[in-house]
């Protein structure tokens, strides 16, 4: 499983707008013309994206609520984060605990809608405690990742110069090594547990964050307002978070959620494989436990697969959603 | 310029920008080895039974483990340099013989699941493209998010109780029939029939990438100028999608496909251990699970060059479709 394809073709895209934008903008000053509303040439549509480069919140939204995928998705994600909550009170016993008969087949049992496993464990305990750590991971890695990208990617961009070169060559080093075998062998070493599979995770993931905060920070660093702050004598940090950071973040958010879904990925895959905390359930271990027995009780494997996949799904409609309200380039098409 | 000498310059500049990632991964590869539990004087011993501390003493200074760190390192370059990455005591044979063991296997997965994504990825962005903003599309469009939110090994099992366990169409796993002594065509077919399934599962993912790569290139390609030529001239419209729009976007899906090299390769991990289909991504798996970190840091190592190797065949091949590039 790759860790961020959707997330690097954003930045791929993101990238190429980023150095479009200075020219783009030097045409717009040029023309100064009034905003033709049905320009269809490509060099002009370039112009009109620069003019509405600076991303309005209360328009952006107004574009992701009137988005029924993206309302939907974060309809499903917040269902998912309430169940998350609300699991130890749904169901206060452990999750791993024997209650029932074993193999007991969804709606046989009222007791237990989603039936048992192999061991007599109730299934529907299982997928909601199951979430707990699915989000936890998901959550944390791309907190963390997010950070150390950020943080690296805009020291690159603001600074340039050999600062910037060491920096893009690490950040080639780590999206060279193909990222789940890397993962695999970050955490096969540490140990696994909750805390290395969200630090593995991490560690993997920034790279994007990285790239992406470079290319905005290299495109904003040269415009005027960052001038002014420079020649008004602010720092380099006040510059660089205050000035330029939060006209860089529309990107960095839509990766962010894509970069929830990959890590809720990652983390299912590892912990099928094994490799996953032994000490809670999760999705993907559920899955592991119940691949043995695929042939006869299937319903073992299918019933937390779909949960991880509408979990992702709505993860990945916010994405998009998300993407269509701050880049306005994108959604003029739709 | 002519043709041969842009590839040549290309060339030369990927592999200069190659040495000092390449340099990199190495000494990254070193210190994860060494933190690593245990050296492979321990692994030796568990693995004869017993061993004292004189003896274990003994293997270390033999093996050069007691040495500092750096001269350690030294030591792993000029082996590496030697195309040695080391013993696995678990399987008694050199790491880089068990991994050329099992390489092929997993470039034909690879190979098979790029070409079924990309076929499939290009169809279906081709027909967002044409039906952009209409229903087909947004259908379509869900679709693809949905390939791209289910987990590979998932839908390789939820494959397997369809067609196997179900329909008892396609084999659930492994590499071939055993003890058939096909050979010719039907070796191959029996060779693909076993193919199938986890090519399908690992494509699955990327299909969803392409389809929207497609998709987007398709529609940036669509506004120019020599399309509406194309049109003016009286071409069908067929003739047009297929000739001249499809043609120029293909471009940034062949950079996407090298860039996933490395991704496939770790889906093949998870998707060759659901299948036990005997490359790479299994014998990652069974080196997890014996704790085998030679083996492990071995293909971590050899996939990182395979993917430098991928991108710079995707440069070279760049460089001889697009004049443009080999010029700066």
């Amino acid at each position: 499983m790759s860790t961020t394809d959707v997330g690097n073709f954003r930045s791929l895209v993101a990238e190429r707008e980023a150095t479009a934008e200075p020219e783009a903008a030097a045409a717009t000053a040029a023309a100064n013309g009034p905003a033709w509303s049905n320009m269809k040439a490509p060099d002009a549509r370039s112009q009109q994206s620069a003019a509405v480069a600076v991303t309005n919140g209360r328009r952006a939204l107004k574009v992701f609520l009137s988005n029924p995928n993206a309302l939907f998705g974060t309809g499903f994600l917040v269902f998912v984060i309430l169940v998350a909550l609300t699991a130890p009170i749904l169901y206060p016993d452990d999750p791993l605990s024997m209650v029932g008969r074993p193999f007991l087949w969804p709606g046989q049992n009222s007791a237990y809608p989603l039936g048992t496993d192999s061991l007599g464990r109730d299934v529907l305990a299982g997928i909601l405690h199951g979430s707990r750590i699915s989000l936890f991971v998901g959550l944390m890695a791309t907190a963390l990742g997010l950070t150390f990208g950020v943080l690296v990617g805009s020291t690159a961009g603001y600074f340039g110069g050999w600062i910037d070169d060491l920096l893009v060559r690490l950040i080639e080093i780590f999206q060279t090594l193909p990222s789940f075998v890397l993962l695999v062998v970050l955490v096969a070493i540490a140990q696994p547990s909750a805390t290395t599979v969200t630090l593995a995770i991490a560690v993997i993931s920034w790279p994007t964050v990285a790239r992406l905060t470079r290319a905005e920070f290299r495109a904003i660093r040269e415009k005027d307002f960052v001038m002014a702050a420079r020649s008004l004598g602010y720092g380099h940090a006040r510059i660089i978070f205050r000035e330029i950071l939060p006209n860089a973040l529309p990107p960095i958010i839509v990766t962010s959620s894509v970069m929830v879904a990959t890590a809720i990925l990652m983390e299912s895959a590892l912990s099928f494989m094994g490799l996953g905390d032994p000490n809670v359930v999760s999705w993907g271990s559920m899955i592991g436990t119940g691949r043995e027995l695929v042939r006869t009780a299937w319903y073992l494997t299918a019933l937390p697969g779909l949960a991880i996949v509408f979990t992702v799904l709505a993860l990945n409609l916010i994405g998009d959603g998300l993407n269509d309200a701050l880049n306005p380039r994108f959604s003029q098409d739709r | 310029m002519p043709a041969l000498l842009r590839i040549a310059r290309t060339l030369r500049r990927t592999l200069l920008q190659a040495i000092p990632t390449v340099l990199g991964i190495v000494i990254l590869n070193f210190f994860l080895l060494q933190l690593a539990p245990g050296d492979a004087a321990d692994v030796m011993a568990g693995e004869a039974g017993s061993a004292t501390a004189e003896s274990m003493a003994a293997l270390r200074s033999r093996f050069g483990l007691d040495n500092p760190v750096l001269v350690q390192l030294g030591h792993y370059l000029n082996n590496l340099a030697h195309f040695s990455l080391g013993f696995s005591p678990r399987y008694g044979m050199p790491v880089a013989d068990l991994i050329a063991q099992r390489l092929p296997g997993t470039l034909t997965l690879m190979a098979l699941a790029l070409t079924i994504a990309i076929l499939l990825g290009v169809v279906l962005g081709s027909l967002m493209a044409s039906f952009a903003g209409r229903i087909p599309d947004r259908l379509l469009s869900i679709f693809s998010l949905l390939f791209y939110s289910i987990p590979s090994f998932w839908i390789g099992l939820m494959l397997i109780v369809f067609f196997s366990v179900k329909l008892g169409w396609l084999p659930s796993g492994g590499a071939g029939t055993i003890g058939s002594r096909l050979t010719g065509v039907p070796a191959i077919l029996d060779k693909a029939r076993y193919m199938v399934l986890p090519a399908t599962s690992l494509a699955l993912f990327y299909v969803a990438i392409y389809a929207r790569l497609t998709r987007a290139s398709m529609l940036e390609v669509k506004n120019q100028d020599f399309v509406r030529t194309a049109y003016a001239k009286g071409l069908t419209p067929f003739g047009v999608t297929a000739r001249h729009i499809l043609r120029n976007a293909l471009i940034p899906i062949t950079t996407m496909a090298g860039m996933h090299i490395g991704g496939m390769l770790g889906g093949a991990v998870v998707v060759e251990t659901v299948y036990s289909w005997p490359g790479l991504g299994r014998l990652a798996f069974e080196a997890v699970m014996g704790r085998d970190f030679t083996v492990l840091l071995g293909i971590l190592l050899l996939s990182s060059l395979l993917v430098i190797i991928a991108n710079a065949a995707v440069d070279i091949i760049h460089a001889w479709l697009d004049p443009r590039i080999g010029a700066r």
